[in-house]
């Protein structure tokens, strides 16, 4: 089996189900406007024009939040999307909101601080929503969600998110139909919490590879030693199960203890769009 | 009767407002009777929405006319033969995900859901009971068969209402589109095209293939309802993803046509499948003791 050829989508069927979803799931809520943060990445930029497509460039509202380390590629890839999508859009840098933070603890890891500012950018995000009336649209994808590859309750955050069931590498596929700007579709893949970062450098593998592996193991139920069998390294193999496991509790709503008869998270299972 | 004016209402319910769904059913009727058409089927649960989980309870309603939304769908099968879904209640407060046949003011035949898919994204089985027959019945368009979704996913049962006595069968559906691939068509609907077309190749009947759109709980539902004639070709086709009314005529000589050139029903052997069942069934019932 060609595992790339099973990643390749119809970029129309999959944008008319993305768009139908972005809609209809605001709609139902008595929304027309919708909100997000744009880091001038390719996943937020293919939210972007998919929001945009969905509810009008005059419903969105884009947030740039850079912070002082931020590269400013990211600004620019930012701005480029908004000019092709007609969103509206406002900056806001967050260092003077994680600075003070920042030095009550001078020995926060990257990965501290990186957390906290995705988490202040949440803030932003969910502040503006009220403000804007509009849902946060999410930006994470398949890949990430599946590896744990995000912060919780920071960029992980939103209200509806078309992007989670793609593939980083159908991302780029999809980005690439809607007209996303190439520059942003071919540069490293980076949260850019901290000078250097980037996806693939600190997990330790591409996206391409990685991908084709969770599609096999998630999408077509292989065990981890018949992935192996096709070809993959054990070792890659075992270190993305075992991310896979660990980050469980990250795809879901945190665990009640259950005491009563009926209890929210158990068997009070209503459908969240109960009565639209 | 040679010709049947068919329509099928490709809505998009709102998820457990059974008064909502009502509106939208009149609505379609209304529409529908302008066209002429003399029998319209609406998908699955289109009185109530699919993902209902804890709803169900809540949306339910017996199979008679005791209840408002179906006196009021009585009355209006006085223009036109109406086949809609919607959780049915039993006496014994058992819940069924059913079909209803309207018919000039009488209930003509309700299908209770057999099989309940209860995997994957389906967990039918939690919250529902299984319907325990497969019948097919006489109208005034001649003998009739339904089934809902999962329900023709086993070949078995458009089979036995084949045996039963339908010439067209009437499949309704609350069908998840899922499957990307480089087609320009979801994965799911491509499956459920090919077996609904395979069934009127097979069974050299008119199938009929109700499907919703819209979108619950993050699940696209897909529509692209089909009619396939006896001979296995594309009568008429919805589109996808939007909703629509789609009205065909069905020419029911056909049946007779194809059936000269391909006498598969005259041919078909129940009893050798019988037999053959019967021995398998006692052979497992040995097997399973055994292990």
């Amino acid at each position: 089996m060609d595992i790339t050829q099973r990643l390749l989508l119809n970029a129309g069927v999959t944008r008319r189900v993305l768009v139908a979803f972005l809609r209809r799931e605001l709609e139902r809520f008595g929304f027309r406007k919708a909100v997000l943060n744009l880091s001038g990445g390719v996943d937020s930029s293919l939210s972007c024009f998919l929001t945009a497509e969905a509810l009008g460039g005059e419903n969105v509202l884009a947030l740039l939040l850079p912070y002082r380390t931020s590269v400013p590629e990211s600004a620019e890839h930012a701005r480029q999307v908004i000019g092709l999508t007609g969103v509206s859009s406002k900056t806001i840098d967050i260092t003077p909101m994680v600075e003070p933070y920042f030095e009550q603890f001078q020995q926060m890891s990257d990965v501290r601080r990186g957390n906290v500012m995705a988490r202040m950018r949440m803030i932003v995000l969910y502040d503006h929503s009220v403000q804007w009336e509009g849902l946060p649209i999410g930006t994470s994808n398949k890949t990430e969600l599946l590896l744990g590859y995000g912060t919780l309750f920071g960029d992980m955050a939103s209200a509806v998110n078309p992007l989670g069931d793609l593939y980083k590498t159908q991302v780029r596929q999809m980005a690439r139909a809607v007209g996303v700007p190439e520059a942003i579709i071919q540069k490293a893949p980076s949260a850019d919490l901290w000078v250097g970062q980037t996806d693939e450098g600190e997990l330790g593998f591409t996206y391409a590879e990685v991908d084709k592996l969770l599609y096999l193991l998630v999408d077509e139920r292989y065990k981890p030693e018949e992935a192996i069998a096709a070809g993959f390294d054990p070792k890659f193999v075992e270190t993305v199960v075992q991310r896979m496991r660990a980050s469980q509790f990250k795809r879901m709503p945190p665990i009640v203890a259950k005491v009563s008869r009926r209890d929210v998270g158990h068997d009070f299972l209503y459908p969240r769009d109960w009565g639209t | 009767m040679l010709k049947l004016r068919v329509g099928l209402a490709q809505i998009s319910p709102i998820l457990g407002s059974v008064q909502e769904n009502l509106r939208l059913h009149l609505e379609r009727i209304e529409e529908a009777k302008e066209q002429q058409v003399q029998l319209l089927c609406f998908p699955e649960l289109s009185l109530t929405g699919y993902v209902l989980k804890d709803l169900v309870p809540y949306v339910a309603m017996t199979a008679t006319e005791s209840a408002p939304a179906i006196a009021e769908l009585l009355t209006a099968s006085e223009s036109m033969d109406l086949l809609f879904g919607f959780i049915e209640e039993d006496k014994r407060h058992r819940y069924y995900i059913s079909a209803a046949y309207l018919s000039q003011g009488r209930i003509v035949h309700v299908h209770r859901k057999v099989y309940l898919p209860t995997y994957g994204m389906f967990e039918e089985e939690r919250y529902l009971a299984t319907g325990d027959r497969f019948r097919a019945f006489d109208t005034r368009f001649g003998r009739l068969g339904v089934l809902v979704c999962e329900d023709f996913w086993h070949i078995s049962a458009p089979y036995a209402l084949w045996m039963d006595g339908a010439d067209v069968l009437l499949l309704i559906s609350a069908s998840p589109g899922r499957g990307l691939s480089p087609e320009a068509v979801l994965g799911s609907s491509r499956s459920v095209e090919l077996i609904n077309q395979m069934y009127a190749t097979f069974l050299t009947d008119f199938v009929l293939h109700c499907n919703r759109v819209g979108v619950e709980d993050g699940l696209n539902f897909w529509g692209g309802s089909t009619i396939f004639g006896p001979d296995g070709r594309l009568v008429a086709q919805a589109p996808y993803f939007e909703e629509s009314l789609l009205v065909a005529e069905l020419d029911l000589g056909a049946m007779r046509r194809v059936r000269m050139q391909l006498p598969l029903l005259r041919d078909e052997r129940p009893d050798l499948l019988y037999t053959e069942l019967r021995r398998m069934l006692r052979q497992s019932g040995v097997a399973s003791r055994e292990q």
